[in-house]
């Protein structure tokens, strides 16, 4: 695989350099990585990562270029994912139509879209931290919603029993393919991200972040535009919610609890939102922490290493790990300009 | 309305109207109130015991709010600061005041204790957090995030998963038999409505530290400085007010009212970790239908969604929180700053 890319890059000069080098070797390095890991690194580090990174992504969405810090991104995740649990199978025995994989997922997703765009025409009548505000009220509703409601969402205990189906004769829960299907929804994300940046819709967006009255004034719909936003990272955030229901086999209201929530703010703050890397390299960062911190400081105390990391990269760099790195390298670069003396 | 010809005056005009609108409410509700039930009424709302007691349970339950949320909003209208660690001031007022009640014996010293020790918990996080990263709104809602997180945690280290009853005081304790009738026995004799004294009590404080709130702003010479810098931060500290001191005193005391309402639900009530994220939700939801900045909006926010609460508790059992819902988005949607809020 190696020699091919590499003679179909020399064939067409131009294709490594439009993707980026950068891009190129981590794509293989994601690749090829399934050679070097084992199963427990493939899904619960790798695959979680994933999942986790495009979540983060759709919040990265709507704060890094439409300036909405939203609190309700695992709601709407949630959303997708209870939408597969109802309309598809689940071994709970309540609700459950059975439908197909092929219309319950899109279903789910397209659901979990407009319930994205609809806190977003809520929270579009605000602005600034007060989205925040509200984004965090919903999420919190819709958790003791679910939490009390046995009729819809079963309660307490939830649904459980949620595989990812088997089709055209792979077996896609395995680690192996699972894992490609998490890359493959998480890379498609992030292209798009990276599309929807430079499109004239994500232009207009970031536009409006800098100066809502400026482009109201010049004639955009500031609400529709950051409607709109609001849907694409529903969609995003609903594929991920998908893929998190059959990553845990599972889902209740503690999946879309208030620490979930935070958790996806604390993923894309720690990764930076300047660039949608960001998002992935802070989901890397809680997953490892997540899965080798408890050696460190027992399972008991968790949340106070994470909070207190939180707070440290916050006090320290704002625009996170990324923009710790930015500053790093122009630091770097500044040294080797200066002549030596 | 730019016709020459002048229209004859209506025969009641629309605030007429509205007033007309406002004495027919209250009227229908002292009937309610006070009338023998006929039948039909029973279907709808169970029974008119089961209904004073919504009522009455909604006032007290927004009492209590109005205690967790007046900080809240104080503490946003002025520093445009989103405290999310809000909900960790209460519960730690709350066991913060266990502690004090049952080390010193009195339920007061409970109070006291965590209304000063949380109000310098809250001077504290102002002088030496918030102060660094002033101006930058997102940072700082990031920050007490944060702090949020941490807190619950350390919390749950040194109180435990357990839940605390703080014992109410006898002169505390006990029901009083209100004046309301609610039914009739067949021998003709009327059956008073009783009612928990606390709970009375809950409320008056409430309405205690509201009217206390507005002297303080009103009549006051640093309630004054608070109310201008609400309205113009950046003029106030021109005119050569020192604002740190005025934000400290005002997040100093939205903190220790945070931690009193610790103790007066945790007594009502009980304390238990979860609570945190409970209380937080509610000073959101009152805040966001009340009006931010607004400490009239606190107060009718907190009296909606304290009956909102228990109409749905009873009535719409699984629901409840749906009609809570429900409330904040129809504010949102028709008036964006909230009930009492100015416009944005």
């Amino acid at each position: 695989m190696n020699d091919a890319q590499l003679t179909r890059a020399s064939v067409a000069p131009g294709w490594v350099e439009r993707l980026g080098v950068a891009h190129v070797l981590l794509g293989l390095v994601l690749l090829v990585y399934p050679a070097a890991a084992s199963d427990f690194f493939l899904t619960q580090i790798g695959g979680y990562t994933l999942i986790l990174g495009t979540l983060a992504l759709s919040l990265m969405l709507l704060a890094g270029y439409g300036g909405m810090v939203s609190l309700a991104q695992i709601t709407v995740a949630g959303v997708a994912g209870y939408s597969v649990a109802i309309f598809g199978d689940n071994a709970t025995h309540v609700m459950g139509f059975g439908w197909p994989w092929w219309i319950a997922v899109p279903y789910a997703v397209l659901l979990a879209a407009i319930a994205s765009a609809l806190i977003g025409w809520i929270s579009a009548r605000t602005d600034g931290v007060y989205t925040i505000m509200i984004t965090l009220a919903i999420a919190m509703a819709m958790f003791y919603f679910t939490q009390q409601n046995y009729a819809l969402f079963n309660g307490h205990s939830g649904y459980s029993g949620l595989q990812m189906p088997q089709f055209w004769g792979v077996v896609w829960r395995d680690p192996l393919p699972f894992y490609y299907v998490c890359l493959g929804v998480a890379v498609t994300s992030y292209a798009a991200v990276l599309y929807a940046r430079d499109s004239s819709f994500g232009l207009s967006l970031q536009a409006i972040r800098d100066n809502p009255r400026r482009m109201r004034a010049i004639g955009y719909d500031v609400t529709l535009h950051k409607v709109f936003a609001w849907f694409l990272a529903g969609v995003i955030a609903g594929l991920a919610g998908v893929l998190l229901v059959w990553f845990n086999g599972r889902i209740s209201p503690g999946t879309i609890g208030v620490n979930a929530a935070i958790d996806v703010l604390i993923v894309a703050v720690l990764g930076g939102m300047r660039h949608p890397i960001g998002a992935f390299i802070g989901a890397l960062v809680v997953v490892l922490l997540k899965t080798f911190a408890i050696d460190l400081v027992g399972a008991d105390r968790f949340n106070t290493l994470i909070g207190l990391v939180f707070l440290a990269i916050v006090f320290a760099s704002p625009d996170g790990l990324l923009g710790l790195w930015i500053r790093f390298r122009s630091k770097l670069d500044k040294r080797s300009i200066r002549p030596p003396s | 309305m730019s016709s020459l010809q002048t229209t004859p005056a209506p025969l009641v005009s629309a605030t007429q109207w509205r007033g007309l609108l406002w004495l027919l409410a209250l009227l229908v509700l002292a009937w309610l109130v006070f009338a023998i039930w006929p039948e039909w009424l029973n279907m709808f709302l169970i029974s008119k015991k089961t209904f004073i007691s919504v009522v009455l349970n909604g006032l007290t339950l927004g009492g209590l709010y109005f205690l967790v949320a007046s900080g809240f909003t104080l503490i946003f209208g002025l520093m445009h600061n989103v405290n999310l660690a809000h909900g960790s001031l209460y519960l730690l007022g709350a066991y913060v005041g266990y502690e004090f009640a049952n080390a010193g014996g009195y339920w007061l010293l409970g109070v006291a204790g965590a209304f000063v020790f949380v109000g310098l918990v809250g001077v504290v996080f102002q002088v030496l957090v918030f102060r660094r990263m002033e101006g930058d709104d997102l940072r700082q809602t990031l920050i007490s995030i944060g702090i949020s997180i941490v807190a619950a945690d350390l919390m749950l280290a040194v109180w435990s998963g357990g839940t605390y009853q703080i014992m109410v005081p006898d002169w505390l304790d006990g029901a009083i038999t209100l004046p309301i009738v609610t039914a009739l026995r067949s021998n003709g004799a009327a059956v008073y409505l009783s009612y928990p004294f606390y709970r009375v009590v809950v409320l008056a404080s409430a309405v205690v530290i509201g009217i206390g709130l507005w002297l303080l702003l009103n009549r006051t010479r640093v309630g004054m400085m608070i109310r201008a810098g609400v309205d113009d931060r950046e003029m106030l500290s021109a005119s050569g007010t020192n604002v740190h001191r005025v934000f400290a005193i005002v997040f100093g005391l939205g903190a220790g009212l945070a931690g009193f309402a610790g103790v007066v639900g945790g007594s009502a009530l009980s304390v238990a970790p979860g609570e945190d994220v409970r209380y937080l939700l509610t000073s959101l939801v009152v805040v966001i239908v009340g009006g931010m900045g607004s400490i009239s909006g606190a107060a009718l926010g907190a009296l909606v969604i304290g009956l909102a609460e228990q109409a749905g508790l009873v009535y719409f059992p699984t629901y409840g929180i749906v009609l809570t819902f429900v409330i904040m988005v129809v504010t949102l949607a028709v008036r964006p700053q909230g009930l009492m809020g100015k416009s944005l």
